[in-house]
């Protein structure tokens, strides 16, 4: 029995781990059985509304909520004040605090001022109306290049520029500069033959999941409290709400229903500390539900951009320099994830010479939240692009310019260490050698490539596994099931133990059933949670042998775990019949009592994951649509558990960075206004607006997990934009630098250039 | 003795050098120690960090060991989606 976590990685041969069985909820979610956030009801229940701000930018003078506490059937209103003063809060807890209920000034339109809990929907409308917000309207910014002017709003009077010095005299915009890289830039430049310098700008897109935020809660006159929700992490969601609120840790338990999607946006909390608030008032449980306008107005999209890029190269090919400004706003508050767009932009070469430069500003928007590895796609957009560009003005093949430059294991990234065993070399050759890459192209039709990088990370995972006694076994994680990963848990629990997939069944516990998780993002689960799993069944396996040994009267040692069973070790050992683990198990009472497995670590070794997409786009001269003709994802999974989920993840990364592309925007009006919070006019893709998308599972072992997992599921965010703006630029004839590509911005660029004017 | 380097964002409040020569058994010492040497980097640190030790990543590992010849980057606290 291998208890070296490192010892298999490349030679192990799998059983179940692999295989493509139906996922242990499936049935529950195709028969509606399934429990969403918004699927919970209590006696008693009663429902909380929450007021917004209409203005972009706002001094709040007064609230006045006296004929709304007066209104029939209101049970409680609350707002900044029923929550705790912030004093005590670190610096990004405090900001949560304001977002969920603002203090002093609206931030954004949407921004929460108060909230009601009463007996109805209809009441708590009503209730809404009744509250009087004095306001004082103050100018705004939107924009993130106008945001970070001297002339500019600014939007916190004690948010100083952090990164430089001396300290600067005047509160502004810009939160943060980051700056990253190695070598000597200029002389990089002075060494290029050929130099390309490009400026790019994207829109903030909503991650977009299907199911808006949804909570029930219920506080006690003891302050014991309890939650029903859909979100990512439900530990990330007790301790913040308990920290918002005043309470214990310990006195709030929390369950995390089944989610309709997250991508990120459900790793922070908007109206849980809101419900709760308003169930500790009114001694009722209370339900909120965001409808579609509040979870665009009031809940993270990504950032909006702006993007300098400049790249070097000699006529060979091989990049001499690589430079960057990257310029991203978070909305209302400091955070957005330009670091990691700084970090990332050229982590896909083997660079000398490489320099980002990031800056964090703030603008009237909601508070960003993350998206799909945060910050990377708009820089893969930019960098991609710009990339693309000097290979054609080289005058050399683009998949080679990229081969030519790829990062390989040795190599000092661009944010600093040395790279372990990677894929990106593996993931451009299969892109190049798969039948997408020479399949003829039609009329008006681009072909692009873009590769793409993420970090991926572990993090806090405690895991329990208990046999149960007839031999099946109850996996209990804390980390939120988004993906499929009870069935990958499943897998790998059946794999260590030896027994069938089916006779392991994987719940999401609560907050009081384990330890401490981390949220379910970093593409992280199946890497740590997996990690956590398989250790927690070697830890019943080691148990089982010692169960084994007892009964034989043999040492524990003298026990090996082969296929489900109990053997002795060898002819030495002495001469048994192999226990079953439904043996033992049934028989455990008599042998010591139940046995569990549990393992709690804070996992490292992740492995950074890269992917190369190809993508062909049918550009119509006349009207600037764009339809994508044929997309494939090649990338680098480490171990794929289950590989359809792993396919999943790729398509839907693709997915989205379609829509992205092509689509998706936040429209601001002249008055700070969101002009287009629905799915209306905010426009995700459709079935029809997709070809099938094509997967390649590439499988380089990460040495940092037991099977060689990788996470798989942010990278695939990263290419998109830019393969797809690389395939555009192609079929439109002109390159395209600004997102989304929609109809009128690609007509715009198609006739500048008959105009002679590249946009 | 470790190399620790620091992002550039983080020269300025190190006077001016982001590379170091510097003894630390465990990530919070080294922490501590170039606090104590720069005052101006505590706040930056305390923004939060991830530390590449090796070329190993690692987040929230205050006392993950630093060997005498390791190189050590100081980089943001991953996040992610």
């Amino acid at each position: 029995m291998p208890l070296d976590p490192q010892a298999d990685v490349k030679s192990r041969k799998f059983k179940v781990v692999g295989t493509r069985p139906l996922r242990p909820d499936g049935i529950d979610k195709v028969t509606g059985r399934a429990k969403f956030g918004a699927d919970a009801t209590a006696p008693g229940m009663l429902i909380g509304r929450v007021l917004r701000s209409p203005h972009a930018h706002a001094r709040i003078r007064k609230i006045d909520s006296s004929k709304a506490e007066k209104l029939s059937g209101v049970k409680a209103v609350i707002t900044a004040t029923d929550f705790v003063d912030g004093a005590d809060l670190d610096k990004g807890t405090r900001d949560v605090l304001v977002n969920v209920m603002a203090r002093g000034k609206a931030l954004y339109e949407g921004h929460a001022v108060a909230a009601v809990a009463a007996i109805n929907a209809t009441v708590a409308k009503k209730a809404l109306s009744l509250i009087k917000v004095d306001y004082e309207v103050l100018p705004h910014v939107t924009d993130v290049d106008e945001s970070m002017k001297p002339g500019a709003p600014v939007l916190h009077d004690d948010l100083y520029t952090g990164g430089v010095e001396p300290k600067l005299k005047k509160a502004s915009n810009v939160a943060f500069r980051h700056e990253f890289g190695h070598g000597d830039i200029e002389k990089g430049f002075k060494e290029a033959d050929v130099i390309v310098e490009r400026s790019y700008k994207t829109e903030a897109t909503h991650q977009g999941y299907i199911e808006p935020h949804a909570c029930l809660a219920s506080v006690g006159p003891d302050g014991q409290g309890e939650l029903w929700v859909c979100t990512q992490g439900h530990f990330m969601v007790r301790n913040t709400c308990a920290a918002l609120l005043g309470m214990d840790v310990s006195k709030l338990r929390v369950t995390a229903s089944e989610i309709g999607g997250g991508f990120g946006g459900k790793t922070t909390v908007f109206i849980e500390p809101v419900a709760l608030a308003l169930s500790r008032k009114a001694n009722r449980p209370v339900k909120v539900v965001m409808n579609r306008e509040e979870v665009f107005k009031a809940t993270g999209p990504t950032s909006s951009t702006s993007i300098d890029v400049k790249i070097g190269a000699k006529r060979d090919g091989r990049i001499t320099a690589a430079w960057s400004e990257l310029r991203y706003q978070g909305g209302a508050f400091p955070g957005s994830p330009v670091e990691f767009g700084a970090m990332t932009a050229f982590a896909c070469y083997d660079l000398e010479n490489v320099k980002t430069i990031g800056y964090d500003v703030v603008c009237n928007r909601p508070k960003q939240a993350a998206y799909r590895a945060p910050g990377a796609p708009m820089a893969a957009f930019a960098v991609e692009s710009t990339v693309e560009e000097l290979a054609h003005k080289i005058g050399m093949n683009s998949m080679d310019l990229r081969l030519k430059n790829a990062a390989k294991e040795g190599t000092k990234s661009s944010y600093g260490p040395v790279y372990p065993p990677i894929g990106i070399r593996a993931t451009l050759e299969a892109a190049k050698n798969h039948p997408h890459y020479k399949a003829p192209l039609g009329p008006n039709t681009g072909r692009g490539v873009a590769c793409g990088f993420w970090f991926n990370f572990g993090g806090q995972t405690c895991t329990s596994l208990n046999i149960n006694i007839d031999g099946t076994v109850a996996l209990a994680v804390g980390t939120p099931d988004i993906g499929g990963s009870r069935a990958s848990m499943c897998l790998m629990a059946a794999e260590e133990l030896g027994i069938p997939y089916d006779k392991v069944r994987t719940i999401v516990a609560d907050t009081s059933s384990l330890g401490y998780n981390d949220v379910t993002d970093g593409s992280r689960t199946t890497f740590a949670s997996g990690l956590a799993t398989i250790n927690a069944a070697r830890d019943a396996v080691k148990k089982l042998c010692e169960r084994a040994a007892k009964t034989w009267g043999i040492p524990a040692d003298a026990v090996v775990w082969e296929d489900g069973q109990a053997k002795p070790a060898g002819a030495n050992a002495g001469n048994f019949p192999p226990l079953s683990l439904a043996e033992l198990a049934a028989n455990a009472a008599n042998t010591g009592g139940p046995i569990a497995g549990h393992y709690e670590i804070n996992a490292d070794g992740a492995g950074v994951s890269f992917a190369t997409h190809m993508v062909d786009a049918e550009v119509d001269k006349e009207t600037g649509k764009v339809e994508i003709k044929r997309y494939t994802v090649c990338q680098d999974a480490g171990k794929a558990i289950h590989p359809s989920y792993v396919e999943g993840q790729y398509q839907g990364g693709a997915a989205q960075g379609i829509g992205w592309a092509l689509n998706e925007e936040y429209i601001y009006g002249k008055d700070g206004r969101l002009q287009n919070a629905g799915f209306l006019d905010y426009r995700i893709p459709v079935c029809s607006d997709l070809p099938m998308i094509d997967t390649v599972i590439l499988e380089i072992p990460n040495p940092g997990h037991p099977y060689g997992v990788r996470g798989v599921g942010e990278t695939s965010i990263v290419p998109p934009m830019a393969a797809i703006a690389n395939a555009v630029s192609a079929g439109a004839g002109v390159r395209m630098t600004q997102l989304p590509m929609s109809p009128p911005k690609v007509l715009k660029a198609i006739n500048g250039k008959k105009a002679g004017k590249q946009h | 003795m470790a190399k620790i380097i620091l992002p550039g964002s983080m020269r300025a409040a190190a006077g001016g050098r982001i590379e170091f020569e510097m003894d630390a058994p465990n990530v919070q010492q080294l922490l501590a120690r170039l606090s104590a040497e720069f005052p101006k980097l505590k706040p930056l640190f305390d923004r939060g960090v991830s530390v590449s030790i090796d070329n190993h990543m690692y987040r929230d590992a205050e006392l993950q060991p630093i060997a005498a010849n390791s190189e050590v980057y100081i980089l943001p606290r991953m996040q992610g989606g």
